[in-house]
């Protein structure tokens, strides 16, 4: 009998390790013979612990279930799948599993992600033989007429990246994912890494193939530990298969890659400074030119991308670049994986093709907010992504879209405030955070972040306000104008966009009014 | 470094004496010893003498620089860079509290507020008994079930000021 209580983090951090060591004292208790299985998670977090039991081939979804309530669990009949208060039938048919179109997290939450048997029988390695069989300009071909555009948040496609690295001249070339995934609202890279990390592995090597590169590093932020062990672990069955090594799969072809631990910066996911992080320096903005894939990881022409870009690969490869590129809309093409978070009822990971809205999302798969209060505020796309209003919420998820209305779908995270929320210090915590992770490269960026602290300060404090307002709003366009990368860039998003839909809260008569009251 | 051009760096400064023991000392150059050789080891380098030393003493650099063959400046800059890195021995135990937007949705700020009050010390401070240090830290990648902290390695989430002081007692028991 096959019970399955996930190791992901989310679900550790809400006890699923007490949940796990439960059942399986439940069951010795009662002499029933189990299988724990620790998989990845199904992505419906608020249900973690999510306990699943395998009857008769389909899985029965229950949940959350604390430690306390395994006895009570068991005495229902659980390992029947019969009913309980916290039962929610077969996990495939919960609407909000079933409505989504998984390609990239197909496995997670599915299989145990330590097995490369399990990763085998579910389609493993299948986008790797199709590989092993094509000439490195043909994976490139697929690669780029899937459409797949970098996940990371810059949305640049990434078959012409490869297409830069393959044509750069010979030498040691270098494949790097970038797992620095610092956003806050957003963990699909952590979730896949921990629940499926083989694809990860299988998508670098394709990588590997495509460009003639021989070795790669995953630059992973520390912040994930759970990641690191199943990396880890992931990596040495690859090697010990022999999908990772000096002769991979008979093919005559090399490839093998490290775990590198950044160490809690988030410029490091930026991916020049992410380089220079991994030749042991501090994680500095490079200019470009020159690109990172003709002088990237030291001096060598490199491929670098995010978790999901890599893990994207396998399926289009194995099931072709036109299977992948029918969904989505307009020039974002195939799924993203959407990251539902902060004060959001039904918290978890949607991966679904481009072209939802925001609103559909929000409401119908997040169920609102969860204090239960009205949603006043989305940050889509991590600290640097625009803060929408109510009357924005109809955007459909499409770069495109997004930047038409100067905001960001970035790596797919979305942070849901209620009403309760204070705007102005949202703003002015835009501006503290990148003073605290500015990599002090740009003059904007390193010292524009702590004046434009203070300026929001004096606006708020009715201190000359409409002054103030002009030289935030020109030192936003310093910030803009004046930086090399994204964090100097994109800061004026989430003030400006604050600034514009929410002017109300950086009055001080208004904001003493609400204080009060 | 190994794709690099050799290069000796040259001393310009005599090496104070260091205060570092015997012990600290070994774990340090085992440490150098056995990862200097992988490329950009630095990063590598100093991960391993915080997990051995639970930071990276101020002698340690000094140390560090001159078996990777790297100026003091250097090292000390990469450590004084990464957030991660502490520069001062932490208490027994390390809090990482999330001060990142998803958690702050969910009322992380009064929760800060709590956690400084109870710990009486602000950021990078360690209490007075020497049991935590508190560090900010931006995401945990929780973010659905904030509000989010990290004891040690542990992860934990949808903690309330209740949950906090649960957790506390827990960590001070333990140690």
């Amino acid at each position: 009998m096959k019970i399955y209580v996930p190791r992901d983090a989310s679900a550790l951090a809400m006890g699923a390790d007490l949940t796990a060591a439960a059942i399986a004292a439940e069951a010795r208790r009662r002499g029933i013979e189990i299988e724990l299985i620790r998989n990845g998670s199904r992505g419906l977090l608020w249900l973690e612990p999510l306990v699943e039991i395998d009857v008769a081939g389909t899985r029965m979804a229950y949940g959350p279930v604390p430690a306390e309530v395994v006895p009570n669990l068991f005495e229902a009949g659980f390992t029947d799948g019969k009913p309980h208060a916290l039962g929610h039938g077969a996990t495939e048919e919960i609407p909000y599993f079933k409505k989504q179109n998984r390609l990239t997290f197909a496995r997670v939450g599915l299989t145990d992600p330590r097995s490369l048997d399990d990763y085998l029988a579910h389609g493993g390695y299948r986008g790797l033989s199709a590989a092993l069989a094509l000439a490195p300009a043909e994976i490139v071909a697929q690669v780029t007429a899937s459409g797949l555009r970098g996940r990371g948040g810059a949305a640049f496609p990434a078959g012409i990246k490869w297409k830069t690295v393959l044509g750069a001249q010979n030498g040691q070339k270098y494949v790097v994912c970038n797992a620095d995934e610092g956003d806050s609202g957003t963990f699909s890279d952590r979730m896949l890494m921990e629940g499926d990390p083989f694809v990860l592995i299988e998508g670098m090597t394709i990588a590997g193939l495509a460009t003639g590169a021989d070795r790669g590093f995953i630059y992973l932020r520390w912040e994930y530990p759970q990641a690191k062990l199943a990396l880890e672990a992931a990596i040495a069955a690859a090697r010990a298969g022999n999908y990772l090594g000096p002769d991979i799969r008979g093919s005559g072809k090399a490839f093998d890659l490290e775990v590198r631990m950044g160490a809690g910066a988030y410029i490091c996911g930026e991916e020049t400074s992410l380089l220079e992080s991994l030749e042991g320096k501090r994680g500095q903005v490079r200019f470009k030119p020159p690109l990172p894939a003709l002088e990237g990881l030291f001096g060598k022409p490199t491929v670098i991308n995010n978790v999901i870009t890599f893990a994207s690969v396998p399926i289009i490869l194995d099931r072709g670049a036109e299977f992948y590129q029918h969904f989505g809309m307009g020039r974002s093409r195939g799924t993203l994986p959407m990251q539902l978070a902060g004060n959001i009822k039904f918290g978890g990971l949607v991966e679904i093709a481009f072209g939802m809205t925001l609103r559909e999302l929000l409401y119908e798969y997040g169920g609102g907010s969860y204090s239960g209060r009205p949603l006043r505020a989305v940050q889509v796309g991590g600290p640097l992504g625009a803060y929408l209003p109510e009357s924005q919420f109809d955007t459909p998820l499409d770069y495109e879209a997004f930047a038409a209305i100067k905001g960001m779908l970035g790596h797919g995270g979305i942070v849901a405030f209620d009403d309760s929320v204070d705007m102005a210090a949202q703003a002015r915590y835009a501006m503290e955070f990148c003073a605290i992770e500015s990599c002090g490269k740009c003059t904007p960026c390193r010292i524009g972040s702590t004046r434009g602290v203070e300026v929001i300060d004096r606006l708020v404090a009715g201190d000359n306000a409409a002054q103030q307002e002009t030289i935030l709003r020109d030192l936003c366009e310093t910030l803009t104008y004046g930086s090399l990368c994204a964090l100097g860039g994109l800061t004026p998003y989430p003030v400006i966009s604050a600034l514009n839909h929410f002017p109300q809260d950086f009055v001080k008569p208004a904001r003493a009014a609400s204080a009060s009251g | 470094m190994s794709d690099q051009q050799p290069r000796r760096v040259i001393p310009i400064k005599v090496e104070r004496p260091s205060s570092l023991s015997a012990a600290e000392r070994s774990a340090v150059q085992g440490a150098c010893e056995r990862l200097k050789s992988l490329p950009g080891a630095l990063l590598p380098v100093l991960h391993a003498v915080q997990e051995a030393l639970s930071y990276v003493p101020k002698d340690a650099v000094a140390l560090i620089a001159r078996e990777l063959n790297l100026s003091i400046a250097e090292v000390h800059g990469v450590v004084s860079f990464y957030h991660y890195f502490l520069q001062e021995r932490p208490g027994r135990h390390v809090l990482h509290l999330c001060r990142a937007e998803a958690c702050q949705a969910l009322g992380s700020v009064a929760l800060e507020a709590h956690v400084k009050k109870r710990l009486g010390v602000d950021y990078h401070g360690t209490t007075t008994d020497g049991s935590v240090t508190l560090e900010p830290v931006f995401c945990l990648g929780n973010c659905a079930l904030g509000p989010s902290l990290m004891i040690d390695q542990q992860l934990h989430g949808r903690v309330t000021a209740e949950r906090f002081d649960a957790l506390l007692a827990q960590s001070r028991e333990l140690n």
